[in-house]
């Protein structure tokens, strides 16, 4: 375990050399193709070897924390240690990031295998890796943050990775700046923390917390107390890195990226970080309960606003996009509900179905040579069994039906709701559900049901893909079928206590001195309820996908039918198809508006007040010197007279004092 | 004589400061025309500065740099107390090293854009490094005048001489500018030699011994507006900075880095040197002024740099929000903000230096600094993307890059002792995002829209050698601030406990002197850094 650090730093060495490699290839010839491969599967494969047997090891000392000091800086008093925790917390996502990331590195040699920057692409991908790891290993908010923001610069550059079109890296910057303003509150969050503990370590921070939680409850500052401003500081940073209203806007756009990098980081690692900072800073929020109340309605109103934009898209990327938005916006109710296990457990499944799914549309992408639309693809399934069978696999996990993995961390959060007797939350919970169900089947029908709709050119391209890349497929399959079984509820396991992701991760939930954590118990009859209901209310989300795009009655194959919904309803299809017009929104109140603004200080504050007044003051002396230059006659006359007035005025300035 | 002469040749300031002087006198041998020689002679006496410099600073490390120390005091102008002192201590160390390791930099980078009067160029920017390196080292406050003064000459040749279209406009500012601020700055130092004639009975203009003047708070402000106002034009703040816009665009690469790298920070160091400890209860009083102008600067500066069109002019303008970082720090009065403060003034050198100098090497392919006349490098140029990516992302403050230690530590202290204006501070972060990607989505991203873009040619290894001293400097500082934080530490604390110690002592009702101990508690070393 004491190589813990090594897990993060094998990535950026990895990185580091395929930049030197990449530098020789500048001198002399390009790199061989299969060094590249080497060392960029090589890195995280060492990475995750690492972290397998690092866990083996956690386990034997199970539930303590470990935690390995490297080096600190020093500024005055302020000790920052450069350090890495293992916690059951941190064990859980070393483990979906090392193996979740592995694996989509092994699909990218098939997917960008004819690219041109392979040797650029693995180089971004495994410092991806060593950011995200930092992000999860790190002792305290400082290595987290280094990490959170790694991961944001990666995203920029893999997003715009094909920088030579114009809107790649267009939508990396957006990605990027939205980012910042959520990094903004986070450091903001932090100065607080420092401010008032002088440190950032979590053991010492959560500990303090939990012993003594009444300084934290004090005012402190925009009308709330210290635990709740951090708590809605370190809260905006997470919309920002995980997408949530208002900052969700740039999650839409990476789509411009490989597809295999929105598998990875925009859907099933980076994005969820925010979760996981949440349910790291469990002391906090547990203090913070209006905070937390407010992370519920954000997550609650993101799942559900992204679901309805996902109904319209025809984008199989976007689908993919907005359902991440939505589930993610699922892991915040859990989290603000105050069930951070269920929300981690949301987590880790939907890491390996939303994995899944980008990995399988990546699939059809590859197949169809480039096309994303849905409207050109159809009857898909014949000529991709192997990606159409892990698609439908991962859509019946996120869809919720039982017995996979979506099921069980879905229905965990819909109890905390409704055992928290949160039953507006509840109902929006259980209606995203339907919706995600209907979307989800809607995108499997429209792209592998049916007449195939592209042209005879793209007919002739489809194929199945290399093993390389439906191996990761059937992995992650098996992943989203089985990673639910970790949570079994007690009522369905007639009393086992099968519930072992809750009690895996329950050393990492502080217990606040005063604060008991509030345990919500229903009757197994309301629960069983419950349960049923939202097996219902799937199956039939995805009954009526059938009915519409895969057996229409009316003869209409899947687009026409979008088409008549949308003469039907033409203002509320519109609105959702624009996705309500929020980028067009922010452009006119925020971003004109700002460029305007600068455009005024530089042309008028600057130009005109402060110059003016310069270049005024320069004339103005210019003009002084010119009256003064006028007694410079030449003539000696008037200069006596001028000596003269001078000892007249010496003579009385001495007689008056 | 062998005292002067142990002065000039010994391991001494004396011989670090004036070594690059001396050295212009062998360029009167040297043919007009003969650019290799002088080039390569320029660049040998730069290097030779160098490891002069490090090889001071290695050899005095011992003591930690907790306090003033150096070649000892030699009389100059008797009848009125003035000293020739050189001194150094863990404020001006680093900005020494960074002085010394920009010169040879700039200079390799001058060798293709300047093509006239070669002789005179190498010869004014090793007076320039003179200037800077005895402003950064008297111990003396006339002394230091001269420095400040002596510095402006050679950079007001070196843009006026080998600038832009409009060199002579932005020469003359830049030199108009900076003379009326220090002009107030001469009055107001030979007004405290008076007044510590008048307390102590006799003349002095030692640093060490206008520390122990006591003054009333009227003549602190009177005092401190006339030092700072010659400090806040060079940094500079808002709304003294229109000079410096014109100065860069119109600067040859070198001079803008010389510029942006040292000259700014002159004015940061004199807040930190003179303005805060030789008048604490007019800085204390100015503190709200200051921590606002220092919030304009940030957010003004970043919001101008957006809208700009000129590369050049992009660059500049975050200058001013980046010092606003800075000024924003030392107005804290707190430690970790010290601390911040002054690797951030290092910082700002290494990288808005890398970025000038990259976009230095594309106007010598292009002639131009317009961004409408880019995009889409990346194709053609890799390497040079690669390095421009880098400098913008240290500029941008991203973790694991020198920029992030020097903004959070600033913004850390800041928020301790100031609340919530740091938190706008934190604003600039944001901001800083939003100009400086535009400085790469405009440059190199997006397809290739100019035919003369297609055949640029990658970096040189003169290039290369360029920026990557920078490129190691920005990661090492960003993955280990500690080994730039250490030196610095106790002689910051030294400075804020004096000041701490002088606010609380009772106000003088008419100019007096400290007693000693006094002051040598305030150069006292401190004991191990708390944890």
């Amino acid at each position: 375990m004491h190589l813990l650090w090594l897990i993060p730093l094998l990535p950026i060495l990895g990185t580091a050399m395929l930049g030197a490699i990449g530098a020789l290839g500048a001198i002399g010839r390009r790199p061989p193709k299969a060094l590249v491969t080497l060392i960029g599967l090589g890195a995280p494969g060492l990475s995750l070897a690492l972290a397998l047997a690092c866990l083996a090891r956690y386990a034997a000392i199970y539930p303590r924390p470990y935690e390995q000091t490297l080096y600190a800086w020093t500024a005055g008093p302020l000790h920052l240690d450069v350090a890495f925790l293992l916690d059951p917390l941190s064990a859980v996502m070393l483990f979906v990031v090392t193996f979740v990331g592995f694996l989509i590195h092994v699909y990218s040699v098939g997917y960008m295998g004819h690219e041109e920057g392979y040797r650029r692409y693995f180089a971004y991908l495994n410092l991806f890796m060593g950011a995200m790891l930092l992000l999860i290993l790190g002792a305290n908010y400082l290595v987290t943050f280094v990490g959170w923001e790694g991961v944001g610069l990666c995203s920029y550059l893999l997003i715009g990775f094909y920088y030579d079109q114009d809107f790649p890296p267009y939508a990396g910057k957006k990605a990027f700046i939205v980012n910042r303003v959520g990094d903004f509150a986070f450091l903001v969050g932090m100065f607080a923390l420092v401010a008032r503990y002088g440190t950032l370590r979590y053991l010492d921070v959560f500990p303090r917390l939990a012993a003594d939680p009444g300084p934290a409850l004090a005012p402190y500052a925009l009308g709330l107390t210290f635990a709740g401003f951090v708590a809605l500081c370190f809260f905006v940073g997470a919309m920002g890195k995980s997408a949530q209203i208002p900052l969700y806007v740039w999650l839409p756009d990476a789509m411009a990226g490989p597809t295999p990098v929105s598998a990875l980081i925009h859907a099933a690692t980076m994005v969820t970080a925010g979760v996981y900072m949440v349910a790291r800073s469990n002391a906090i929020y547990q203090l913070a309960p209006g905070v937390s109340g407010f992370v519920a309605a954000i997550g609650a109103l993101t799942a559900i606003f992204a679901a309805t934009i996902g109904l319209a898209q025809n984008d199989i990327k976007k689908v993919l996009a907005y359902s991440t938005v939505s589930q993610l916006g699922y892991m915040f109710l859990a989290a603000g509900l105050g069930a951070y296990t269920a929300s981690i457990f949301h987590l880790m499944t939907h890491a390996f179905f939303k994995a899944l799914l980008f990995l399988g549309s990546g699939s059809v992408i590859h197949a169809m040579g480039g096309e994303q639309d849905m409207r050109r693809m159809g009857g898909l399934k014949r000529a991709l069994p192997v990606t159409y069978w892990t698609f439908v696999v991962g859509a019946l996990a996120i869809a919720g039906i039982p017995p996979l993995a979506g099921f069980f961390s879905k229905d965990a959060i819909l109890a905390a709701a409704a055992g928290g007797g949160q039953w507006l939350l509840y109902l929006v919970g259980l209606v995203t559900a339907g919706l995600t169900a209907f979307y989800m089947f809607r995108a499997v029908f429209l792209t592998f049901h049916g007449e195939f709709r592209g042209s005879d050119d793209e007919r002739h391209h489809l194929h199945e893909s290399p093993p390389v890349m439906t191996l990761p497929l059937v992995v992650l399959a098996a992943g989203a079928v089985a990673a639910g079984w970790l949570g079994i509820p007690a009522v369905l396991s007639f009393g086992a206590r099968l519930d072992r992701f809750d009690r895996f991760l329950e050393p990492t939930l502080w217990t606040i001195a005063g604060h008991p954590r509030a345990v919500h118990e229903m009757g197994a009859g309301t629960e069983l309820g419950l349960i049923a209901l939202s097996v219902a209310v799937a199956v039939a989300g995805i009954l009526l996908a059938r009915r519409l795009y895969d057996r229409p009655s009316d003869g209409l194959t899947g687009p026409q039918e979008d088409a008549a919904i949308a003469a039907r309803f033409p203002g509320l299809y519109r609105t959702l198809a624009n996705k309500y017009y929020v980028d067009e929104l922010y452009d006119r109140a925020i971003v004109r508006p700002l460029a305007r603004l600068s455009g005024f200080l530089w042309k008028w504050i600057d130009g005109f007040v402060v110059d003016g007044s310069v270049n005024g003051s320069a004339s103005l002396a210019d003009l002084l010197g010119g009256f003064g230059s006028l007694t410079t006659t030449g003539n000696v006359r008037n200069y006596a007279l001028y000596f003269f007035l001078g000892v007249l005025g010496l003579f009385w300035w001495i007689a008056l004092s | 004589m062998d005292a002067l002469l142990a002065l000039a040749l010994g391991d001494t300031l004396t011989r670090l400061v004036f070594f690059p002087a001396a050295a212009c006198l062998p360029l009167l041998f040297f043919r007009r025309e003969a650019f290799r020689a002088v080039k390569v002679y320029a660049l040998a006496v730069s290097l030779v500065e160098l490891a002069l410099g490090a090889g001071y600073v290695w050899t005095h490390a011992g003591g930690g740099f907790a306090r003033l120390a150096g070649d000892g005091a030699y009389r100059w102008i008797p009848s009125y107390g003035a000293r020739y002192e050189l001194a150094m201590d863990g404020i001006s160390m680093p900005l020494v090293v960074l002085t010394v390791l920009l010169l040879p930099i700039v200079l390799l980078a001058s060798f293709r854009g300047i093509d006239r009067h070669w002789r005179s160029f190498a010869a004014s920017f090793l007076l320039l490094t003179t200037g800077v390196l005895g402003t950064l080292l008297a111990a003396d406050v006339l002394l230091f005048y001269v420095f400040w003064e002596v510095m402006l000459v050679p950079m007001y040749l070196l843009i006026g001489i080998w600038g832009g279209e409009r060199r002579i406009y932005a020469a003359v500012k830049f030199f108009l500018f900076t003379m009326a601020g220090s002009l107030l700055m001469l009055v107001a130092i030979l007004w405290m030699g008076w007044t510590y004639h008048g307390a102590a009975g006799a003349w002095s203009f030692a640093y060490r011994d206008l520390l122990r003047l006591d003054l009333p708070p009227h003549a602190q402000l009177w005092l401190f507006a006339a030092f700072a106002l010659a400090f806040a034009i060079k940094v500079p703040i808002f709304p003294f900075h229109t000079w410096l816009p014109d100065a860069h665009v119109e600067a040859p690469t070198g001079g803008s880095v010389i510029l942006a790298g040292i000259l700014l920070k002159l004015g940061t160091y004199g807040f930190l040197r003179f303005a805060l400890p030789l008048f604490p209860r007019a800085a204390a009083a100015a503190r709200p002024l200051l921590v606002s102008l220092a919030l304009v600067g940030i957010l003004y500066g970043a919001l101008v740099a957006w809208v700009q069109v000129d590369m050049k002019k992009l660059v500049a303008y975050s200058s001013i929000a980046h010092l606003g970082f800075v000024m924003l720090g030392l107005f804290a009065f707190d430690l970790v903000a010290w601390q911040g403060a002054l690797l951030q003034m290092v910082n700002h050198g290494l990288s808005t230096g890398a970025l000038f100098l990259c976009v230095g090497m594309l106007y010598d392919r292009r002639h131009t600094k317009l961004f409408a006349e880019f995009g889409g490098l990346a194709k053609v140029m890799p390497l040079f993307a690669f390095f421009l990516v880098f400098a913008t992302l240290a500029s941008v403050g991203l973790p694991a890059l020198n920029g992030f230690a020097g903004e959070f530590l600033i913004l850390a202290g800041s928020y301790r002792t100031l609340g919530w204006p740091a938190a706008v501070a934190t604003f600039g972060i944001v901001l800083a995002a939003i100009y400086l990607l535009k400085l790469l989505q405009l440059t190199l991203w997006g397809p290739i829209t100019k035919d003369a873009n297609r055949t640029l040619k990658d970096l040189s290894a003169r290039e290369i050698w360029t920026l990557v001293p920078l490129c190691v400097l920005m990661l090492w500082i960003g993955v280990v601030p500690e080994t730039f934080l250490k030196p610095s530490r106790a002689a910051l604390d030294g400075v804020l406990t004096a000041y701490q110690q002088r606010m609380a002592a009772p106000v003088a009702s008419a100019p007096a002197l400290l007693r000693p101990a006094a002051t040598e508690a305030a150069a006292r070393v401190p004991e191990g850094s708390p944890r």
